[in-house]
């Protein structure tokens, strides 16, 4: 019924290659774009924003990033919470030296940066792999922060040792700061996921994308076949870091607003979004953007069912919520390894044969 | 600079001290891993949640009385009896022995044969959510863990070191406690390992899965006993640093100690596990204080930096591992196409 590939011809290569070959899915994710542009926006409300949307935006490029890396290259890295917090630091440091430049400026080179530090604790990842690689990547984690921490520089030596994001405008609307609007802030993060959602799919269906697959896959094999692992490898890295650095100024300058890097950059956040990615999907984008949208839905559900419906009180539901991310997590390795992203691609196979499966 | 000597000395102790304690959450990992090839991530929540079960079991408290409480709007929290700690320590140890059936059973069975990244990721779900039901079990508040082990400064030590350099050293009681502690457990261990029927079978596990299985080794059996026995040694971690500490959720993060640790001794060795925790413990409490100390680092580079103990062992690691790769002790890596 949906999904119907018949009479939807493809009469060139570009058709054939493009990044939604069936009609149907192109037309709903030009809708998807539409309401997420058009409608949202309109409808929005600070409450909104702040527990779900801007979380599930950010989030969503950090996962992108990390899915990059471990989903289609195979690298498992521990050390996302760090990652994120060399963008935040180094948006913060370039909104405050240049506070003439426009911020989206900013954003993009701390994802630079973040691309600069990536590679560089990826260089481990040339001599080892598996688990020994992921907790070399804990050093990345725990080093970091502790930098951002210990040295005053990288704080402007504020007595609070935090960092605030100072107020800066996008076309004359406030994006940061203490005065900004729900819809503003909503559109400026949609705005990058958007982007960055496009630049990795095109990426990972690309030439290397598949270089990170062979890698992934086998990376003797894939050397053997004339992959350079060692190019390839840091490529995945510095491309995830980009992402995470994006993500990591995002969260800080408008999401938050203010950062102090231990409580928000810790091992925690590394978790939570290795844990995106496994319940979403590894190796899919669009598990990318379920994992984020599950992970940050179901503290705000389990909240409203817990604490308003129930009455209970507020630390036995976040108890709840370890339990469940827990069992949820061992429950998808098991039973569906590919997570979300595969439970999607299976119902929509159903509904490609609906109504008539045989 | 003969005092900067003595304080050096008396850290350099009180890193082997420390170690020690690392070594014996590493233990653990290094078990769980020779027969399975688990990595564990859940060890240090089990080193937490044995904790809070003792402590549980001793004070005598209601399991889940927050969850009954919140729902039925009753007020209990204790039975009211106090059981003593060799009792209750044998009662924590039936509820690791069937928290290893459990997870044994439902988990890992299902999961044989999978990469061991997957695995590795299925632990850290396991110790998400063994915390969460540690937490709902127990409450999530700190409680003070009192099994009757000797704490405080020695005496003895402080009064012959004094009468020797005119400088007194701070060993704790605890720390001996626990090193005398870890070289028991470790040699027990390792006589169980090579003179035991179980432990030739669990040997013979590690070594080839399959082989073990086609002379009638059960897999079954052995994973469990092995999770039990990483089980305990996660008890017997659990109750050093909950004397130490107060049993808290920073216990867990202990497992985070230990990692560095494996990377070092390498994954598959117990003396590897010992080695590599002495280095680590004296490691990063000689570069703390030789960083943190102004006459030392102040006079040579100008700076001083403090609390380096959070990464330093990290670093120490990731840099050893470039040069080799499978850790002091670790089998050799072979790959094949």
């Amino acid at each position: 019924m949906f999904y119907r590939e018949a009479g939807d011809f493809k009469t060139s290569y570009t058709d054939d290659n493009q990044t939604f070959p069936i009609k149907f899915d192109r037309y709903r994710y030009y809708v998807v774009l539409a309401i997420a542009f058009g409608v949202i926006p309109f409808l929005i409300n600070d409450y909104w924003a702040n527990a779900f949307l801007l979380p599930f935006l950010i989030y969503s490029i950090a996962a992108i990033g990390l899915n990059i890396l471990t989903g289609y290259c195979g690298q498992v890295s521990l050390g996302t919470g760090g990652f994120m917090a060399v963008g935040a630091y180094a948006c913060y440091k370039l909104m405050t030296s240049f506070p003439d430049v426009n911020i989206f400026f900013h954003v993009i080179a701390a994802g630079g940066v973040t691309a600069i530090v990536c590679t560089a604790f990826g260089l481990p990842s040339l001599r080892i792999k598996g688990f020994y690689l992921a907790v070399a990547t804990l050093a990345a984690q725990f080093f970091l922060v502790w930098l951002f921490n210990k040295v005053s520089w990288f704080y402007n030596y504020s007595a609070s040792g935090q960092i605030n994001a100072p107020e800066r405008f996008v076309f004359g609307v406030p994006v940061t700061g203490a005065n900004t609007d729900a819809w503003a802030t909503y559109l400026f993060c949609l705005v990058f996921l958007t982007i960055s959602a496009i630049i990795a799919r095109n990426l990972t269906r690309g030439m290397q994308g598949r270089k990170w697959m062979a890698i992934r896959d086998m990376d003797i094999a894939a050397e053997i076949i004339g992959v350079n692992p060692m190019r390839a490898k840091l490529s995945a890295f510095a491309v995830s870091g980009f992402f995470i650095g994006i993500s990591g100024a995002l969260f800080f300058a408008v999401y938050l607003g203010a950062v102090e890097v231990g409580e928000v950059f810790g091992i925690q956040k590394s978790f939570l979004v290795l844990f995106m990615i496994i319940i979403g999907g590894l190796g899919s984008i669009f598990g990318s953007f379920a994992g984020a949208a599950f992970l940050v839905l179901l503290p705000v559900v389990l909240k409203l069912i817990g604490v308003d419906f129930l009455g209970w009180p507020t630390d036995i539901v976040a108890h709840f919520n370890l339990v469940i991310v827990g069992a949820l997590i061992i429950i998808f390795l098991i039973a569906e390894p590919h997570g979300i992203a595969q439970l999607w691609r299976v119902a929509k196979e159903k509904l490609r044969l609906w109504p008539f499966p045989h | 600079m003969l005092e900067q000597l003595y304080f050096a000395m008396e850290v350099f102790l009180n890193g082997l001290m420390a170690g020690v304690l690392y070594a014996l959450v590493a233990l653990g990992f290094v078990l769980i891993f020779k027969a399975s090839g688990i990595f564990n991530y859940a060890q240090g929540v089990m080193a937490l949640f044995s904790a809070l079960t003792l402590v549980g079991i001793m004070d005598g408290q209601v399991p889940f009385s927050h969850i009954i409480n919140a729902t039925l709007g009753t007020d209990i929290h204790h039975f009211g009896w106090h059981v003593p700690a060799l009792f209750a320590i044998f009662g924590t140890v039936i509820v690791m022995v069937l928290f290893a059936w459990i997870v044994q059973r439902y988990i890992f069975r299902h999961l044989v044969g999978q990469e061991p990244i997957i695995l590795f990721m299925a632990t850290i779900g396991l110790a998400y959510f063994l915390e969460g039901v540690g937490d709902l079990m127990w409450g999530s508040e700190i409680k003070k863990l009192d099994v009757g082990l000797p704490q405080g400064i020695n005496d003895t030590i402080d009064q012959v070191t004094y009468e020797m350099f005119g400088y007194g050293f701070f060993i704790d009681n605890l720390d001996i406690v626990a090193t005398v502690v870890a070289v028991l457990l470790v040699i027990g261990l390792v006589i169980f390992a090579q003179y035991s029927k179980e432990g030739r079978a669990m040997r013979a596990v590690a070594d080839d899965h399959q082989a073990a299985l086609s002379v009638g080794v059960s897999l079954n059996f052995i994973w469990i006993m092995v999770w039990s026995v990483a089980g305990f040694v996660a008890l017997v971690a659990g109750i050093m640093w909950g004397t130490k500490s107060g049993v808290q959720f920073s216990l867990s993060l202990i497992a985070l100690k230990a990692l560095p640790v494996l990377m070092l001794g390498g994954f598959t060795s117990i003396p590897g596990a010992i080695v590599g925790g002495l280095i680590i413990g004296v490691g990063e409490k000689l570069f703390e204080f030789f960083m943190s100390s102004s006459a030392l680092a102040g006079e040579l580079f100008g700076f001083t930096i403090s609390a380096t103990e959070n990464w330093f062992a990290y670093v120490l690691a990731l840099i050893f591992l470039v040069f080799r790769p499978q850790g002091l002790f670790g089998e050799k890596i072979i790959e094949r196409v």
